[in-house]
């Protein structure tokens, strides 16, 4: 029998699937053979055609590490997308999908004190992560996320998002917003920085160069800063 | 598990018949060039920047931007790979073959790590740095290399994983023993052959 090491490949079935804004959904999975993951860690997903062509991408666990057994993937559909179309357009509850993971122990949040989350549109997933563990692990631990998306509608997670949740409207904000409008800037970082400790910043990558060119010029150091880039963007 | 379908799973996104088999296992084909670093992108001199060559050498050296631009523009035609799953069929860079300075240093050593500015650290086994293999590039497809892609210089090992082309190269140390750089000691592959697909620890 073959013996499974970390990180190998397994079969997860499809346990549940919400809905989360018109273009993003996040969905459950089952793993027969579950670790508990780091949040800000990702798994990598394999689609495999009955020709025997395949495709990987790589998704970051949304959910806690307390959630045990399970696993929760939330995937932004893109237009002609391979592998986020699929996740949209063909998976039900009940199905199954070829997963391997956790990988990566560098964008992962460990407790680090003060912490500032910096998301672009689905850059938020592995934050999501970091902000479910705290909540149920530390509430009173020194957290704060910086969020950005295009409009209302596409706010990832929408009932989860508390005090410590700085949200801007890149687009078009909603009807009587007091907030932050436009896209990330120097006035928004110094509202929502803690000046120290660590910053997590993630999401497409001209979204990590900006937030993090603010970043350094709001004082934090390079080492204290870490960033994933989810989109081949340029 | 080689037998397990996904169901209503078609590939959307093949590579081009002709270029099939060019694509190691579990990469997709990829028109842009797609970023991947694990920080901010440094903000690098050429003024005062220099490439070092140290550690297990006859003799160490030291060269400023216009030496190692004096060092003469190789064009190299490659296909890159990145562990995030994308590949890139039929680009180039410009830069000078690592054999040059390995020339003039005289390594001793069977191992090397590469130091970028802003601390980022990459090992490799000398065989991958030598022979023609690896270069300092600072062009791509004839124009600088942009910050964002590792310029104004970086490493070009195309026959691994990208994360082993260090971006923002400023020296390279010479070891007697492997010593795990920056994503090699997070979870990534030591070595990274795109074609044994060495992504992670266990592959
Ligand atoms: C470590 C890591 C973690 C990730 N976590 C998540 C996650 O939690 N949720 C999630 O939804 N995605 C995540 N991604 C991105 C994900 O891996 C895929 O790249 C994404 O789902 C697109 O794959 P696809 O097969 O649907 O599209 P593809 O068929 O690969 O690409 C479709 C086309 O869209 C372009 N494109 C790709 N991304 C973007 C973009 N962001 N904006 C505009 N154009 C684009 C491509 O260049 C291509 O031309 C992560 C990526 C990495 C590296």
């Amino acid at each position: 029998m073959e013996r499974l090491t970390p990180g190998a490949w397994q079969i997860a079935t499809v346990v549940g699937i919400k809905q989360e804004t018109h273009s993003v959904r996040s969905y459950r999975l089952k793993l027969a053979e579950w670790v508990p993951h780091l949040p800000g860690q990702h798994y990598d997903v394999r689609l495999t055609a009955p020709d025997g062509y395949r495709a990987q991408r790589s998704y970051s666990v949304a959910s806690s590490p307390l959630d045990a057994g399970e696993i929760e993937l939330t995937v932004d559909r893109l237009p002609d997308g391979e592998v986020s179309a699929y996740f949209h357009e063909v998976l039900v509850v009940g199905d199954q999908i070829e997963v391997r993971g956790p990988f990566a122990s560098y964008f992962v949040w460990r407790g680090e004190e003060p912490a500032l989350l910096v998301g672009g549109a689905s850059g938020i997933v592995p934050l999501m992560s970091m902000l479910r563990h705290r909540r149920l692990t530390s509430p009173g631990s020194a957290m704060r996320l910086i969020y950005s998306v295009r409009t209302a509608d596409d706010v990832i997670f929408a009932d989860e998002l508390g005090e410590e949740s700085f949200i801007t409207f890149s687009r078009r904000p909603p009807e009587g917003w007091m907030g932050h409008t436009g896209r990330i800037d120097a006035g928004l970082v110094s509202r929502a920085a803690f000046g120290e400790g660590v910053a997590y910043v993630c999401g497409s990558n001209g979204f990590v160069e900006t937030a993090s060119g603010l970043l350094l010029d709001a004082g934090y150091g390079p080492q204290q800063i870490k960033t994933e880039r989810f989109g081949p963007t340029s | 598990m080689a037998d397990f379908v996904s169901r209503g799973f078609g590939g959307g996104r093949r590579a081009p018949e002709h270029l099939a088999k060019r694509m190691p296992p579990g990469q997709y084909y990829e028109k842009g060039f797609p970023v991947l670093t694990a920080g901010p992108t440094p903000r690098v001199d050429l003024a005062s920047w220099t490439f070092k060559v140290e550690g297990k050498v006859v003799s160490p050296g030291e060269w400023s931007w216009e030496q190692v631009a004096g060092l003469g523009l190789e064009q190299i035609p490659c296909d890159i790979h990145c562990v995030t799953k994308w590949s890139k069929l039929d680009t180039s860079f410009g830069g000078v073959s690592l054999d040059r300075f390995w020339d003039r240093v005289e390594p001793r050593g069977g191992f090397a790590v590469a130091r970028s500015t802003g601390g980022y650290t990459t090992n490799l086994p000398m065989e991958d740095l030598t022979g023609g293999k690896a270069w300092l590039v600072w062009e791509h497809e004839g124009t600088p290399l942009t910050p964002d892609h590792g310029g104004p210089v970086r490493l070009l090992v195309p026959h691994l994983y990208l994360w082993k082309s260090a971006k923002w190269i400023s020296q390279i140390r010479v070891l007697a023993d492997d010593y795990p750089g920056f994503w090699e000691a997070n979870g990534y592959h030591n070595r990274g052959d795109p074609w044994r697909e060495q992504r992670y620890w266990n592959d």
